[in-house]
Parts: structure tokens; sequence; C-alpha cells
């Protein structure tokens, strides 16, 4: 008698359960969008967040319910994906332009030195918050690799002292950019033919004694330029991508070799 | 002991002397899966401490009521594990519904509770210690407590551990392991406090 109430007690308790389960699930569905996974599943999944979303979920859930209009927000997988996000969600696709991380530093091991033996924690944040840095310009790359931790697709790699970015990895989602403490990580278009590699803003003597190959604002770079593109702005040469037709000449006359 | 007192000693037993995963080794699983950031340390946590006060409650009811006067208590660990696992799923439906910040914090983790032996212990324990329904109340939320604060100490262990650059055989999971037992020997300096502390 007392192994029946045991199995009708049990199977009492497990049916309730079920019965409690069933009666939620329906009750308390929560209707899921059939575009969603498709959406969801033109993107990249690299969650990197250069779209302004937290990860793709987020962007899918947005273009789906139509708070988001563009499906060229997508940084990381391009023109591709915008076109099929287009096609999924029957809108025009826009244009994307193919973005790049570039480090606006080129102050290698030759080129520059230390001003301290740094022996703390060896990252980049740690570094920078003992006097800004041990190397002898305060502008320059730290070398400690925050940025390469921070890559989700592992495509920079410190090397001879400065971030170079693998241009092949490189999906310009710019994590590296907001993660450096130095700022001196932007994010260009792929396309753009110049681009200055120094940040030091200092005047050009000072700028020169710090690092040899220093921008020291002596502005051949602005003088020569047909557009107009290139300005210095606090002893630094700044490149306008509106007005740059890509005619190399401040590449040409720069004696430090900064824009390259 | 004076019922309020009573209530303080088990507190601060599951979360210091007892501490489920420093001290007794239960739920070393999640312990180690969940603490390499701390968000998802936070989000685990808050998950559990739910789920373990929500457990207590229910599970003390049915063995109160049902499996007493039925004399079916050597039936509790099967049916509590049926109950449990049942109870986290509505749980999840019902976050969904009505409660869409709280899924989106704690969703993912809910389904990895259901294994969660934890929760189990605690509510075996509630019945074997004789916990009145109060008592077993604090005692799953501190269970819940402690299992979070050892899972925040040892995410801020684990990025220390990083940070050092072990030797390479030592990377992963044996520093891992070894920093485990390590944070676990600090918690037997709280051994015998609790004792003493409510006399």
């Amino acid at each position: 008698m007392s192994i029946i109430i045991a199995v009708g007690v049990l199977a009492a308790v497990g049916a309730l359960c079920a019965l409690l389960l069933v009666i939620s699930s329906k009750y308390m569905a929560v209707p899921v969008d059939e575009k969603f996974p498709i959406v969801r599943g033109c993107l990249p999944g690299a969650n990197c967040g250069a779209c302004g979303y937290a990860g793709c979920d987020g962007y899918a859930s947005a273009l789906v319910s139509g708070d988001e209009d563009k499906p060229n927000k997508c940084v990381a997988g391009g023109a591709d994906v915008a076109k099929a996000l287009a096609e999924a969600l029957g809108t025009e696709a826009g244009e994307v332009i193919p973005m790049v991380a570039v480090t606006k530093c080129r102050g290698n091991c030759e080129a520059t030195s230390k001003k301290a033996d740094y022996q703390g924690t060896r990252t980049c944040a740690a570094a920078k918050l003992l006097h800004g840095g041990d190397g002898a310009c305060s502008y320059g790359c730290l070398g400690y690799g925050d940025c390469a931790a921070a890559c989700p697709e592992g495509g920079i790699n410190i090397i001879n002292g400065v971030a170079h970015f693998n241009s092949n990895k490189c999906i310009g989602c710019g994590i590296c950019a907001k993660t450096c403490p130095q700022g001196i990580i932007s994010i260009v278009p792929a396309a753009a033919p110049v681009r200055v590699l120094c940040s030091n803003k200092e005047k050009g003597a000072q700028a020169g004694k710090n690092c040899k190959n220093a921008c020291i604002g002596c502005g051949l770079c602005m003088k020569n330029c047909p557009n107009g593109a290139v300005t210095v702005q606090n002893n630094l040469a700044v490149i306008d991508y509106e007005k740059c037709t890509g005619c190399g000449k401040c590449k040409e006359v720069c004696p430090k070799k900064v824009i390259g | 002991m004076r019922p309020f007192s009573k209530l303080l000693f088990i507190a601060f037993s599951m979360i210091f002397t007892q501490n489920y995963v420093l001290v007794q080794f239960i739920a070393i699983c999640p312990f180690l899966g969940v603490s390499q950031n701390f968000d998802s340390c936070i989000g685990m946590s808050g998950a559990v401490i739910f789920v373990m006060t929500l457990a207590s409650a229910v599970t003390w009811a049915i063995y109160t009521y049902i499996m007493i006067p039925l004399e079916l208590t050597y039936l509790s660990t099967i049916i509590f594990i049926l109950v449990i696992a049942a109870l986290v799923q509505f749980v999840e439906i019902f976050l969904k519904k009505f409660l869409p910040p709280l899924y989106s914090a704690l969703g993912i983790y809910l389904p990895l509770i259901t294994t969660n032996c934890a929760v189990l212990a605690v509510t075996l324990l509630n019945i074997s210690e004789g916990y009145t329904f109060v008592q077993s109340c604090v005692d799953g939320f501190s269970a819940g407590v402690g299992f979070g604060l050892a899972l925040v100490i040892f995410c801020g262990v684990r990025k220390a551990v990083e940070r050092a650059k072990p030797p390479k055989s030592w990377q992963g999971l044996p520093i891992t392991l070894m920093a485990a037992a390590l944070t676990s020997m600090t918690f037997m300096g709280f051994t015998g406090i609790a004792d003493n502390l409510f006399k």
C-alpha cells in the first residue's frame, strides 16, 4: 500500500509541476518576432558594439522592432552585411564606408626612449597613471598592449614598442580606440590615402627631442596642400578627409615622414 | 538562543563559517565557470539568491504539509529535484513576461541553476536541521549571499592571477584551482567565530 502512495504522490507532484509549466508557458508566452532569427543570422556575431547597441542581439532586435531604420550600422560586417540586412528587412542598404584603426604614433624603440624604468603592472592603463606613462614622449604609444588584449579579432600586435594593426583582421569596431588610455588610436576610412602618424602636441624642438619621428608642426604639409585639407593645430598636422583628394603632396614634403 | 539571534546565527554561518562554495565545496562547477568576469558573477549570484530563497520556501511547505503527513520523508531528494527544476523553469517564464529587465540580467543563468547542487543542498539542509519556515527562507537567502560573496571574491583573485602571468604550465585551470584552494583557506579563519559570537 505504502509504495502505491509513494508512486502516487510523486506522480501527482510531477503532474502538478507539468501543469503549472504548461499553463504558465501558454498564458505568459512572449511573442518573438519571426524576423529576429533571420536578421540576427545576417550579423557577424562579433558583439563589438560599433553599431551603438549592446551586441549583435541588441542591434537585431532594434532593427526588427523598427526602432532602428538604418541597416548599414554594422561596421564589422561592412557592405555585404548591410545588403543582407536590407534584403531581410526589405529596405535600402545605404552606403557603408569601411573603416580601419590606425595608431597615430611611430615612436618605436629606436625613435624614442624611456624616461623611467617602469616595474608596475604591465598594462597601459596602469603605466599611464604613473606620471603619464614611462615614455619620453607623453603622447606616444605605451606599448603594453591594452588594445591588443581588448581587440575582439586578435588583430593587434605590439611590434618594437608600438601597436600595429593587421589590416586584414581589423573590422573598424573602435574598441581599441576606446581602450587606449593615450587616445592615440583613431578610426579612419580604409581608403584614406594619407594619415597623420603622430599625436605629439608639444612645440617642435621639444617634440623632436623626445622622439625622432614626432610631428614638429613645421607646417610644410599645410603650405603644400593644393586643397587646404591639411592644417596644423596645436603643433600637430590634421587632415580633413572631406577636402583631401589623395594627391600625396603632404606625404612627399613632410621632413619627418609623419604623414604616411 | 532567542529567535532573532538564531536567524542572525543562520545567516552568519551560511555566509562565512559554512560558506557552501569555499568551506563545504558545493557548487564548485559554477564557481569556476562563471567567475571570469564581474558582471556575470553578479548576474549568477542574483539568480542563485533568488532561486534558493524561493526553493527553500516551497520545499519546506511541501515537506511539512505533504510529505510528513503521508510519511514520505525518504522521498525528499527526488521530490525536491523535481520541484526545483519546475520552479526554475516557471521563474524563467514569469520573469520573461513580467520583468524583462531582470530576465535579461539573469536569464541565461537560470537554466544553469536547475542543476546547481547548492540549491538542492540548501533545501535538504533545512529539513535535516529542522528549521521553521522563516529560518528556512533566511537559510536559503544567506546561502545564496555566501555563494555570491565567494564568486565576487574569487573573480577579483582571478583578475590578479591573470595579471601576474604565471608560468606557462600553470596557466588556465591549474593556477585557477590553486587560487581557489588558497581562497578557501582564508575562509577557515571564520571557523569558531559564529559559535562564540551568538552564544
